[in-house]
């Protein structure tokens, strides 16, 4: 039984630094994706929600739809939906090929993909300018596909991974022995079994890949600016918080969605187990 | 229960494995080259790390660095030891919201993060001066960001290591005439002393490597190496970044590596029960 | 003496209610229940683990409602253990006297003693996770009575153990419990254990304690039809209250009239419920005519090798009768389809209270 006092000895401190750290500052994100820029970095009344029809293209001072917004949305869109592609495509095998090792084998394998995934981002990404430049690919959306991958790669397989650990086997042997060819029977029987980890495996490259402005920044340049990349912008140069509020708080409630909607399927322990 | 894997499979996973690799590598080998623009082999070098040590600003954003991530590390800790005692002692209806509460640190976008808090900072300060007090972005805004981030991963790792273990333990102790205290001392601690260190190893690596959070929360006076990365890759390659770069990925690996063996030999689990 | 009276209720079904409990010192108690009955829940309220929500609790006669656990006399060996994971087997036995500021040769005399008691003298060093099922189980128990509890409270101790063994420790057990003279207070729902170890016994069902008594009492003399199912099988007879006298009671039922030596006090015309063990019935080929038999037909026979289980059916009511197999009624056995007569001896026709 919780009581306020076990509360506060144990949950409490930790809840409550979450409490003013984290919600306390999305809410104020979100009040200030309600004002207006007066200044660099300033903002005032009154309440309006010219930020969130900047957002969705809309320009208050032009009154008309400005597409720039939109593209560089749908370019974040496409750019993280490729980069996921090309993680499913290098991942998923690779998750098939670790959990079908002998158990020390495995752990080994395990610690190899859980180290780049730990070490620096910025280094990681940067690393890729000393590959890359010789063949003049920096700044390139080539060099930017690559960064991605690179650096959320880790991300999709670790979820794929601990799905396919539990795959049941033997169903795969009853669709073949039910006269399904090898790729049918895998469709059938396996395929299936790893769905759930897949899908948390999108959602975590997916996710970030929209949010980052360091990859395309460094190795991208202008031409592949993503939502991340503009809310820096308002946050830097540009100073207009209320817009970069908006779009920030857009890119959380993506993120937020995506997990509500994996923890009502997943469950507790898949919310978990997602770490 | 071995299959044997398709070699096609396993010359793929090899690919993939050299492709993580692969830029590490470089980096490495990039730092001991003996040439100021990269690109080509001039032959072995250590100077770049002496010109590294002999940098000022590196070495004041080493110091901050390592400052920010022992105390961010500190209080992280001691608050998600006690979260993820909570989660293993109780199980509440607030169970789930308060796994998303713990997860959404983890998989929000840390740009989010980051410009929240420079804005949560900001209306502080704000506040504060109307009662003649004010502060500057520099370490404490950064700590406390640290903190944040850390909390959840420490939390989670704890309470997984506490997983395996009967819950009656707790009462046990208490039963035999143990205070609250000297059960948590004597018990629980030891038991969750490996889940305690490996989440403290994980949040101290997460500190020494973030970027993102850092970068929103540090103001103009105060940088980190990461910080400090970025600035000069913003201006273009030079040999003393791999060199840092190197660096940092190496105290990374021997941390993980730490946390993973520390985490290893799981506890028994259950009796047969 | 310890006596526990309390009247609780959870947050949204009432797991114990209005229990008025007297347990006597020395004696072996135990609470008999199916799982969610609420014994275990009164168990961890005498160890002070939860609070009742009105009443009290007493041991040796000091109010004990409020005491945090570490504070009453009383120790508790669990169902799952919960022996110390990384404490020797010598550390967990001498946890509760550490914790009392005890060391040094009292230490170990008393640790050494409480190991030598439950035959665990050589496992000092060991780790729990390196011992057996029923290791373990002794381990849980030296930890507990290592440190003199007034009262040792047993949560379902044996449950997790094979038969066997779990049979050869209910006798060790009940033998521990008359050596020390401890009052031992013993949750499980395993009928037969109750029975073989307790002095006396509480059965519980939905929060309350059906019927208190010794085993023997709760066997023949069930009150309710729940602890007439409960502990054994019973036969349950409907019928109405006929004729009163002081030496028992004539109810009228499907099978007509039958007498019981039971329900002296009743009022005629009471609807009243009648049990009887099926060990209890005599199957006869012929009536004696001695009253209170009932025509019946073999539908059915198990074979259980100590005895026979028929299943009967008389006046369209469903009854069930077992009978020894011994040698001297081997060849009365009885047969598919067979018409019997079946006694019911006033004896053993218990009145149950209405339920």
């Amino acid at each position: 039984m919780l009581t306020l006092r076990r509360f506060f000895a144990t949950l409490g401190p930790g809840v409550l630094w979450l409490a003013v750290f984290l919600i306390v500052p999305v809410a104020i994100m979100f009040g200030y994706s309600l004002l207006t820029r007066t200044d660099l970095a300033q903002v005032g009344g009154p309440l309006t929600l010219e930020s969130w029809g900047r957002v969705f293209g809309y320009d208050a001072l032009f009154r008309e739809w400005v597409p720039d917004n939109l593209r560089v949305l749908g370019r974040s869109v496409l750019i993280a939906g490729f980069s996921t592609l090309l993680c499913i495509l290098m991942g998923y095998p690779l998750a098939f090929y670790i959990a079908r090792q002998p158990a020390r084998r495995k752990s080994f394998l395990l610690l190899l993909l859980i180290i780049p995934f730990w070490t620096n981002f910025l280094i990681r990404v940067y690393a890729w300018i000393l590959i890359l430049r010789p063949f003049d690919l920096v700044p390139s959306l080539t060099a930017t596909f690559l960064g991605m991958v690179y650096a959320f790669l880790p991300f999709f397989v670790l979820p794929v991974y601990s799905s396919v650990e539990k795959v049941d086997w033997r169903l795969l042997e009853a669709a073949q022995d039910l006269g399904a060819s090898p790729i049918k029977a895998f469709m059938a029987a396996v395929f299936p079994q790893t769905l759930p980890g897949l899908i948390a495996g999108i959602l975590l490259t997916f996710i970030p890949a929209l949010g980052t402005f360091v990859v395309s920044d460094i190795l991208g340049g202008a031409k592949t600016a993503l939502i991340g990349n503009l809310v820096q912008n308002q946050f830097g140069q540009a100073g207009d918080w209320p817009y970069g509020s908006a779009l920030s708080f857009l890119l959380m409630g993506a993120v937020l969605v995506g997990l509500w909607l994996y923890a009502r399927s997943a469950g507790q322990k898949g919310l978990e187990e997602l770490i | 229960m071995m299959r044997r894997t398709h070699p096609a499979l396993s010359a793929w996973a090899w690919l993939v494995y050299g492709f993580l690799y692969l830029p590490i590598l470089v980096l490495i080998i990039f730092s001991f080259n003996d040439s100021k623009f990269g690109g080509t082999w001039a032959g072995f070098t250590t100077k770049w790390y002496g010109v590294l040590l002999a940098r000022e600003d590196v070495r004041e954003a080493l110091t901050n660095t390592l400052l920010v991530a022992l105390s961010s590390t500190l209080i992280s800790t001691v608050l998600g030891t006690l979260v993820g005692l909570g989660l293993w002692r109780y199980s509440t209806r607030f169970r789930l919201p308060l796994t998303f509460l713990l997860v959404t640190p983890i998989v929000i976008p840390d740009v989010v993060m980051g410009v929240s808090l420079l804005m949560f900072y900001s209306l502080v300060r704000g506040g504060l001066e109307l009662t003649g007090w004010t502060f500057e972005n520099g370490f404490w805004t950064v700590m406390f960001a640290h903190v944040t981030f850390q909390i959840s991963y420490v939390a989670l790792t704890v309470r997984s290591r506490l997983a395996g273990y009967d819950r009656s333990l707790e009462e046990a102790a208490r039963d035999l005439g143990a205070s609250s205290v000297q059960s948590f001392l004597r018990v629980i601690l030891p038991l969750a002393l490996p889940g305690v260190l490996a989440g403290a190893l994980l949040a101290f690596t997460l500190s020494l490597d973030d970027f993102v959070v850092t970068y929103f929360t540090s103001g103009s006076g105060f940088r980190t190496l990461p910080v400090l990365i970025y600035t000069s890759v913003k201006k273009g390659v030079t040999p003393d970044i791999n060199a840092l770069s190197t660096l940092l990925v190496l105290v990374t690996v021997v941390a993980i590596i730490a946390a993973n063996a520390i985490m290893r030999p799981r506890p028994g689990r259950r009796g047969e029960a | 003496m310890f006596k526990s009276f309390r009247n609780a209720q959870g947050a949204e079904t009432r797991v114990l209610d209005d229990i008025d409990l007297d347990i006597r010192k020395g004696e072996f108690f135990s609470l008999l229940g199916p799982s969610g009955c609420g014994k275990t829940t009164l168990l961890r309220i005498l160890a002070g683990f939860e609070q009742p929500d009105a009443g009290a609790v007493l041991i040796g006669g000091r109010d004990m409602t409020g005491v945090p656990p570490n504070l009453r006399p009383v120790n508790t060996v669990f169902q799952s253990y919960a022996l110390f994971p990384h404490l020797s087997v010598y550390d967990n036995v001498a946890f509760g006297l550490r914790q009392k500021g005890i060391g040094g040769a009292a230490l170990r005399d008393r640790v050494g003693r409480a190991m030598e008691t439950v035959r665990i003298g050589d496992f000092g060093t060991r780790k729990p996770d390196n011992l057996s099922g029923g290791q373990r189980q002794r381990v849980a128990l030296a930890r507990a009575i290592v440190n003199e509890p007034e009262v040792l409270l047993l949560d379902e101790p044996l449950s997790a153990l094979d038969l066997k063994l779990r049979k050869e420790l209910q006798v060790e057990l009940s033998n521990l419990q008359e050596t020390l003279g401890m009052t031992f207070v013993f949750v499980t729902h395993d009928q037969e254990e109750a029975l073989v170890m307790s002095d006396r016994i509480a059965v519980m069902n939905r929060g309350r304690v059906e019927q208190l008594g010794k085993a023997e009492d709760l066997y023949e003399r069930p009150r309710t039809a729940f602890v007439a199912n409960f502990l054994g099988q019973s036969n349950l007879i409907p019928g109405k209250v006929q004729e009163v006298s002081p030496g028992g009671a004539v109810v009228l039922t499907e099978h007509g009239l039958l007498r019981t030596v039971y329900g002296a006090d009743l009022s005629v015309g009471r609807e009243v419920m009648l049990s009887i063990r099926p060990e209890k019935l005599r199957m006869e080929r012929d009536d004696e005519t001695e009253g209170n038999e009932v025509r019946a037909r073999v539908d059915d026979i198990v074979y259980t090798g100590a005895e026979n289980q028929y299943l009967l059916e008389a006046n369209g009511q469903r009854l069930v009768a077992f009978q020894l197999n011994s040698d001297i009624g081997a060849d009365e056995d009885f047969d598919y389809e067979e018409e019997v007569a079946l006694y019911l001896p006033p004896a053993s026709l218990v009145i149950l209270e209405e339920g």
